[in-house]
């Protein structure tokens, strides 16, 4: 996003006001109201990460954009540290460790609970020059030494998964057993209690750290032979471009893999008829355990969980995210898809000899459809480094966002159970409700009760929260304006278009959807990234969250906010899938590609446009949604 | 019968050229690269030669030459005239119109039709086509039926060959009336439901991942001369998907009026005027031969074909080489990084690509 030449043209508004042409704008994030009965809706969050005052001139000229993408709703308070980490944990790695030339930090705040981003570029050429050899050397080593650094990563994650499942949080008891006593430790379950709340912010905060070392490179990667290829071969479709990446033994096609085998091994075992049979998947479990052999299919579904059930039903940043080994659902209800596929002999095996030969294919085409022997040597270097970062970009989400974070979202439970046990709170998943602040306050309220066996505040705590939910309920209602502040000459930022979606043609569509002009109009067609080739005609399903994908049924398009990795399963079912949100790099754009489905991502209304049971078409070519109705 | 007077278009190929000439040594050559093409028959300029001489043609065109200036061209008109005039009451030998007949008879057996409808063309031998194509040396009638108007349109060709432009370039590039010869392709006509060109290259931007075909409904003629305004389609070469479609509203198109027999100009009716006149599959399938026929020559290419109005079947009618950017020198995209992250840094800043057109 090209904001202003420098640091000081930011703060200087008169300087950058000028240079915008047009005097359009998006709502003043000064200027925006709360829904009726969330007003004091700002006591959830920590003051930073309000709009306020003292940044009033800086914030006012920045161009802020929702970022639903990441957090469609209103941010839990306590889920707010996932925003919270890469607010610092990315933009460090932009700002002091790479120095990426032209790019300036990505500001977040919230309004009404929606969580709002800006990035911010660079375009002073001796600004950017002073950067260059900083980030040329620091890059240059982590480019060059990319594999070592990667086996590196992927142990430090393990080790930080590891170290986080070791943490428990217990009930503080009436009184210290005589072990204590006669260890000499001389630590008590009430310092542990807060010794390990804090250990588990540091590790969520040190796994946000790995998330984002090795991970804006890759992107970087990745983008430079997306360009590369898109001004060689004007028209290129990006999912092509995908494609000469690979993506064919990703960690994220792990999961639905194992499930593929445990299908063909309940044919085996002749346990299949129990799990089809039915609906709940405790149901299903008790009736394998009656059968011959089902233990043997029961241990074979032991041995997969770990880890591959550590898989998030949605993106897995949000606590309502659960996985699979909380909530079976969805793997039974793919697998039983699996075993009536099998039974009726249709293979149900990915092909991915033929997919790594298409692969090699395309690639080596395009290398020779260019013009020069150079520019071939250009392709080929390009290329190998993107594909040597591909498998980090993909991966790391099965590490991140996954493993880790679903065990990290169910430690939190574990302590809300504390407290719900001490009375701090009606419900364990209350928790959610405090922010890690607030949360480390009604933990040292807990302790002072315990510690003097005089009364803490549990009604203090279970009050707020109460009110909370109130304001949360409201925060709801509201519907967040696609964009604030000042609108972006030009959208060149690369996060800002690969991940989110975001180009000078949609902020375009945005201001005319503003000034009641034309933009989206009632033309029934909706216009989005073309993510997956091919083009799709059915009844549209329209999905909200997880707990709704039960819903879907056999040949719809599924029409949806985002969707997570773990949502592949319902990818077998349906015919097309419609996202509101994403870039072609985004997860549903991916698994498309995978499962062969025509996707439209980043329609920005879909779900909003379309309604279940209407008919649509979603031409993944042309990356445009009819609704035919 | 001597037999080199015609030749089937599986034994022409380039090494043939002098004899069959280039439209019908590509056909032959299509064909041994496996491609479908409408079966035909070379007259070749054996055949040419003999009449010309048994018909005292050599020595009055060298007459008409040695007078006229090839500029002038009233005496060029002049020159023309009377020599056409001659080639058109010559009689023809009969070993050369036995050949024809028995070769014409021999297609329109294996068709299962005797009067089995021809197009009648030249196939000029000059070595530079395009300026034979200027020297007005491609004659096409289609539509022909039957022996006789076989070699009727035969005659038809080779008076063409006498037109004042032809007269003119061999006058200036002083080529020897005995060398100057031509062939004649009979080939089975296609009844196109839809036909056009195809450019194994993006003609807009010289991309070669990229293959552009134009079509329009009934014979091709329509776009060849750029009588219509074709419907577009832009087709990626390595993933064969169709990327950009343009449909114009085409108001014409050539195709056989039945009752006077011949191929005339008709109006498109209203619902067929804005539909697109090929499907996608059709699309891909041609895409999918001009990737063949670009392998089979190694280089780009521009094709005619048509569809068959009955079977829906894909013919191509001719193959040559892409001209206009095979000969043009295509600079280097980028500028030569010594590292991949050179690039990326070079696409961080926006500075990836010389052309700097990024919006």
């Amino acid at each position: 996003m090209v904001v202003s030449a420098t640091v000081e043209d930011v703060t200087t508004t008169g300087n950058a006001a000028s240079t915008n042409g047009s005097s359009r704008r998006f709502p003043s994030p000064f200027g925006v109201d709360a829904p009726p009965g969330a007003e004091d809706w700002r006591r959830l969050y920590p003051d930073y990460y309000l709009f306020s005052d003292e940044r009033r001139e800086y914030e006012e000229e920045q161009f802020w954009f929702f970022d639903g993408m990441h957090n469609p709703e209103p941010v839990y308070p306590f889920d707010a540290i996932m925003p919270e980490s890469w607010w610092v944990f990315l933009n460090q790695y932009l700002t002091r460790v790479w120095q990426v030339p032209p790019t300036l930090g990505i500001d977040q705040r919230l309004v009404n609970g929606y969580l709002y981003v800006s990035p911010t570029t660079i375009t002073d050429p001796d600004v950017i020059e002073e950067r260059v050899a900083v980030f040329m050397e620091r890059a240059g080593f982590y480019y060059g030494n990319w594999d070592e650094l990667y086996e590196k990563w992927v142990g430090k994650a393990e080790d930080c998964i590891a170290r986080l499942r070791e943490l428990t949080f217990e009930p503080l008891p009436e009184l210290e057993p005589m072990e204590m006593v006669e260890s000499g430790r001389g630590l008590t379950s009430g310092y542990d209690l807060l010794a390990n709340y804090s250990r588990l912010l540091e590790n969520m905060h040190e796994m946000a750290n790995y998330h984002f070392e090795l991970h804006m490179l890759g992107y970087g990667a990745i983008m430079t032979f997306s360009d590369f290829c898109k001004t060689a071969f004007p028209g290129i479709p990006d999912q092509t471009i995908a494609k000469m990446l690979g993506g064919v033994e990703l960690l994220l096609f792990r999961p639905d893999d194992e499930l593929r085998k445990l299908a063909r091994l309940a044919l085996e075992l002749g346990v299949a008829d129990a799990i089809t049979a039915h609906e709940k998947p405790d149901d299903a479990l008790a009736a394998v355990a009656e059968l011959e052999r089902g233990s043997e299919w029961l241990d074979a579904l032991e041995a997969a969980k770990e880890p591959w059930f550590w898989f998030s039903t949605g993106p897995g940043y949000c606590h309502q995210h659960r996985a699979w080994i909380d909530d079976m659902r969805v793997p039974f209800s793919a697998m039983r898809g699996y075993i009536e596929k099998l039974q009726q002999g249709i293979d149900i095996d990915r092909p991915l000899g033929a997919l790594v030969g298409e692969r090699e294919r395309i690639a080596t085409e395009y290398a020779e459809a260019l013009p020069t022997e150079e520019d071939r040597e250009a392709f080929q270097q390009v290329l190998a480094l993107a594909r040597q970062v591909y498998p980090l970009v993909e991966n790391h989400n099965f590490y991140v966002e996954h493993w880790h974070h679903s065990i990290f979202w169910n430690k939190v439970r574990d302590l809300g159970k504390v407290l719900q046990g001490a009375g701090f709170l009606e419900d364990s998943e209350d928790i959610f409700l405090l922010h890690r602040y607030d949360l480390y306050e009604a933990i040292f309220d807990l302790l002072t009760g315990w510690a003097t066996t005089n009364p803490s505040r549990p009604e203090y705590w279970r009050t707020e929260v109460a009110e909370r939910k109130q304001i949360m309920e409201k925060l709801r209602t509201w519907a967040p304006p696609a964009a604030l502040g000042k609108p972006p000459e030009a959208v060149t930022e690369a996060a800002t278009v690969m991940l989110w979606g975001i180009t000078a043609e949609t902020v375009e569509q945005w201001l005319s959807a503003q000034d009641g002009g034309g933009g989206e109009g009632d033309s029934g067609e909706l216009k989005g990234f073309a993510a997956s080739p091919g083009v799709a005609e059915g009844p549209a399903r329209v999905i909200l969250t997880v707990a709704e994908l039960d819903q879907v049924r056999t040949d719809e398009i599924l029409v949806c906010p985002i969707t997570a990795p773990s949502w592949a399963p319902v990818f077998s079912r349906i015919q097309g899938a419609v996202s509101d949100i994403g870039g072609i790099m985004s997860h549903a754009a991916i698994v498309s590609r995978e499962y062969g489905l025509p996707a439209v991502v980043g329609t920005g209304f879909g779900t909003k446009r379309i309604k279940t049971g209407q008919r649509v078409r979603v031409d993944g070519n042309t990356g445009v949604v009819t609704v035919l109705d | 019968m001597n037999p080199s007077f015609t030749l089937p278009f599986e034994q022409c190929d380039a090494g043939e050229i002098r004899s069959v000439g280039g439209k019908c040594a590509s056909l032959g050559e299509l064909l041994r690269a496996g491609l479908t093409v409408p079966p035909g028959f070379a007259v070749t300029t054996d055949a040419h030669e003999l009449f010309l001489e048994s018909s005292d043609l050599r020595a009055r065109e060298e007459e008409v030459l040695e007078r006229i200036d090839h500029e002038d061209v009233a005496a060029l008109n002049e020159g023309s005239r009377e020599l056409r005039a001659l080639v058109e009451r010559a009689p023809i030998p009969d070993e050369v119109v036995t050949a024809v007949t028995q070769a014409y008879g021999e297609l329109a057996r294996r068709a299962g039709d005797e009067s089995l409808p021809v197009a009648v063309r030249s196939s000029a031998t000059a070595e530079d086509m395009s300026a034979a194509s200027f020297a007005g040396q491609l004659q096409t009638y289609l539509w022909i039926r039957g022996e006789d108007d076989v070699v009727e349109y035969m005659r038809r060709c080779w008076s063409g060959f006498f037109t004042p432009e032809a007269i003119s370039y061999r006058k200036r590039m002083e080529i020897p009336p005995e060398e100057a010869l031509m062939s004649v392709a009979i080939q089975r006509m296609v009844d196109a439901r839809t036909a056009g060109v195809m450019f194994t290259l993006n003609p807009v931007n010289g991309d070669r991942s990229k293959i552009m075909i134009e079509s329009t409904w009934g014979l091709g003629e329509a776009v060849v001369s750029g009588e219509v305004d074709p419907d577009r389609f832009l087709v990626d070469k390595v993933i064969l998907e169709v990327l950009e479609r343009t449909i114009a509203a085409k108001q014409v198109e050539y195709r056989l009026d039945p009752v006077r027999g011949e191929v005339v100009s008709a109006p498109v009716d209203d619902e067929r005027r804005e539909e697109a006149s090929l499907s996608d599959p059709e699309v891909i399938a041609l895409a999918r031969l001009g990737k063949q026929i670009e392998k089979h020559y190694g280089r780009p290419m521009d094709v005619e074909w048509a569809v068959d109005a009955t079977q829906g079947e894909l013919f191509l009618l001719q193959a040559r080489a892409e001209t206009v950017w095979s000969q043009r020198e295509r600079p280097a995209l980028v500028e030569k990084k010594t590292s991949a992250l050179d690039y990326v840094l070079a696409d961080l800043l926006g500075r990836g690509q010389k052309a700097g057109d990024k919006a």
